[in-house]
């Protein structure tokens, strides 16, 4: 009997631990951390300008209203004096004038629509913001390519680097580092020419169009957990009644 | 229904401004069986007084599905059941309706807190054997819910037309194309096209906002009013009815209501603020709840790296999935040794004979050469098995006495390493295919399909102990 359960025990133990043997074995791109502030409007501002300078040529954002940026802190009329280029009213959709099938001849593929683009990109590896913040920040030079761009977050990636003049162009480089008792190679990107922004000013304006990604993937947000903070205390005031009230009439029952 | 004399109606506390409400009360119930209702279901319905944490989920099953059903019919008013529409409506209801992310979570939220409160309701009826004599009716109306709720949560799933949704349907809806003869007209007629379209997503709409609530409703009533004839089980397992006073109230029970009705309003205040926190806090759930994948409209040509089916029926998944070409040479001799076993215990001569017989088919099918099956339609065949297999608990449980308190060590064993293994089961379920998963899900299969075939033979000869005669506390 005594044999038996530790066989048993053995086993519980290997069941338990089984999970975390296969995760080990899991493996990815490591994603940079987004640094981001939800609360912050003026980051969002400047990401929307962004996104509508940069991004929205091409990709649409076809579940946004552009009015919808008065929840970031603009009103409609800072809204169409600067982020609206193509004549449509502020109460419209974020639309692309771009043909899809013109879109795919020259890409390969449709640009895809990024209203949601921050909550579809998550996974077990990161946040969709963390995805996207390293992904704009690692395009390098790669003349196998038709366009001349590749990407290390997305190999063979469609687009080209749209903002390689602020950036300036990345290389894939090689460095040695010290493995466990041997040295090994490492594939590096190092910025090979220097564009008008340097590498801080760079990671600074993606973190603000990506803060603003974020924000136009789901606009409810700071409602959303502004809201919710109301409703939980109501349900705390809630619970202290409904524990009284059942307290009294359970006082007898034994 | 148990139809107490007809009386006057007594109302307590009757004054000036009671009057008018007796009146009209008393003019129901001359009509309609108000009062009586109220008192065979909630104020003269005596229920065990020993009830403890567990037995706060079958109410909170009745809550969610409130919630599922009011949210539902404000989602219907503005969701679109057509392919081209159907993601962008969604976006609309999250966008542009008035507090729509607010309705739109509680449902998706809903879906998944249905299934935690019944997979907790189902565990309290396993450790009570709230499943056993006289109780099988409500267990399998109960359990046909649950069949109920995966349909339920399978079509709906469909709906926002996501990326998750359309894979996940081709996925399963692709089960029923691996059964022999019919499987690819059967799943053909199920899509009501050759791939999931349009006429897909409409029919799906139609299951999932009429045809299966509607079923749905029916067992709930059924499930209750069953409970209601018999009454309930308690932690102890012992018959509340056997011990009655003069007026033939049982003496451990009390009124559901109130004492019951207050005391379950404490546990949906605290259901709510868990509920709430994942509403407003973390609606997406790490992925569990909503699936990143499904945040991009569906695309019929581009195949997602892992799909995988929500969180609830991953455990079903796994099983699907462990069932290999190699698997089944080991799942035959299982299917040898449990004929033999049963031919060497069972007293009944027809069962004697009938279990190597079916034995013999059986393991012909999974291993005999040309009349063998695939393993793709074994894996079907026990991934419904894994589920329907719980409508015979109540005969399969063979021990002398019915709460996991008095039960010996065996059965204590057996339950605490089902659990075990259906939640590791549940984890590869979310996991992409590796040879030690599959390893894993296959030991689990095996272990799972144990705990309730070797039933009749390890409750049996379990060491019980004496159950006392009154409900503890």
């Amino acid at each position: 009997m005594g044999k038996n359960m530790n066989k048993l025990k053995h086993l519980i133990a290997v069941l338990l631990l089984a999970p975390a043997l296969a995760l080990a074995a899991g493996t990815g791109v490591k994603l940079d951390h987004a640094p981001i502030d939800e609360n912050d409007q003026a980051s969002q501002q400047r990401g929307a300008r962004h996104f509508v300078n940069y991004c929205l040529n091409c990709h649409s954002a076809s579940y946004m209203r552009f009015n919808r940026l008065r929840d970031i802190g603009l009103t409609d009329q800072q809204i169409l004096d600067n982020l609206v280029f193509t004549g449509v009213k502020v109460g419209d959709l974020m639309k692309v004038a771009m043909d899809p099938k013109d879109a795919k001849n020259w890409f390969g593929v449709t640009p895809p629509e990024l209203s949601l683009i921050a909550r579809s990109r998550a996974s077990e590896a990161g946040s969709g913001a963390d995805w996207l913040y390293t992904y704009l920040r690692s395009f390098y030079r790669d003349a196998e390519r038709p366009t001349g761009w590749n990407n290390t977050v997305f190999p063979n990636v469609g687009m080209p680097h749209v903002m390689w003049e602020l950036q300036g162009e990345q290389v894939m480089g090689e460095q040695k580092v010290q493995g466990a008792g041997f040295e090994k190679t490492e594939h590096v990107l190092k910025l090979d020419k220097p564009g008008k922004l340097s590498p801080v000013e760079y990671d600074r304006m993606v973190a603000d169009l990506v803060n603003y990604l974020v924000f136009m993937a789901e606009p409810a947000r700071s409602s959303r957990t502004t809201i919710g903070m109301f409703v939980l205390l109501a349900l705390g005031l809630l619970f202290i009644l409904a524990y009284a009230l059942k307290k009294e009439y359970w006082k007898d029952v034994h | 229904m148990a139809s107490a004399p007809k009386e006057p109606v007594q109302f307590s506390g009757a004054g000036p401004l009671n009057a008018p409400i007796s009146g009209v009360l008393t003019w129901v119930d001359q009509r309609f069986p108000l009062m009586s209702l109220w008192r065979d279901h909630l104020s003269q319905y005596y229920a065990p007084k020993n009830f403890n944490f567990w037995y706060f989920f079958g109410g909170l099953a009745m809550l969610v599905l409130v919630i599922q059903i009011a949210t539902g019919i404000f989602l219907v008013m503005h969701y679109k059941p057509s392919a081209a529409e159907a993601f962008a409506s969604v976006e609309y209801i999250m966008r542009d309706v008035p507090a729509g992310w607010f309705i739109r979570y509680m449902h998706s939220t809903g879906a998944s807190a249905f299934f935690v409160v019944v997979y907790l309701h189902m565990f309290r009826g396993l450790m009570y054997g709230s499943y056993r004599q006289p109780r099988e009716l409500i267990w399998i109306f109960g359990m046909m819910i649950y069949l109920c709720l995966m349909a339920e949560a399978f079509f709906g799933y469909l709906l926002p037309w996501g990326q998750m949704s359309f894979w996940g349907a081709q996925v399963i809806i692709n089960l029923f194309d691996a059964l022999p003869i019919i499987g690819p007209d059967l799943s053909t007629w199920i899509r009501g096209d050759f791939v999931i379209s349009d006429a897909t997503l409409n029919r799906f709409f139609a299951f999932h906002v009429i045809a299966i609530p509607l079923v749905l409703l029916g067992l709930v009533a059924a499930h209750i009013m069953a409970l209601h004839e018999v009454g309930s089980n308690n932690p102890d397992g012992v018959e509340i009815k056997q011990h009655k006073d003069a007026k033939g109230i049982p003496l451990d029970g009390i009124p559901f209501h109130p004492y019951y009705t207050v005391k379950d309003l404490l546990g949906v205040v605290v259901f709510l603020f868990l509920f709430f926190m994942v509403v407003f806090f973390m609606p997406e759930m790490g992925g569990y709840f909503l699936e990143f994948n499904n945040f991009i409209p569906a695309d019929s040509l581009k195949t997602p790296p892992n799909i995988a089916p929500v969180w609830y029926i991953k455990p079903y998944y796994s099983i699907l999935r462990a069932i290999t070409e190699d698997f089944m040479l080991i799942l035959a001799i299982g299917v040898a040794a449990y004929s033999i076993l049963i031919w060497l215990t069972a007293r009944n001569q027809l069962v004697k004979l009938a279990a190597p017989a079916i034995g013999l088919v059986v393991i012909v099918l999974m291993k005999g050469g040309p009349l063998a099956l695939e393993a793709k339609v074994w894996g079907v065949a026990m991934m419904g098995a894994s589920t329907l297999i719980f409508f015979l608990l109540p005969w399969l449980d063979q021990s002398p006495v019915k709460s996991i308190r008095y039960k010996g060590p065996l059965f204590r064993t057996a339950l605490s390493i089902f659990v075990i293994v259906f939640l590791v089961l549940g984890y590869y379920g979310t996991q992409t295919v590796t040879p030690a998963g599959t390893l894993i899900s296959q030991i689990g299969t095996l272990i799972y399909f144990s705990f309730f075939l070797l039933m009749p033979w390890y409750s049996a000869r379990d060491k019980t102990k004496p159950v006392p005669d009154r409900v503890t506390m």
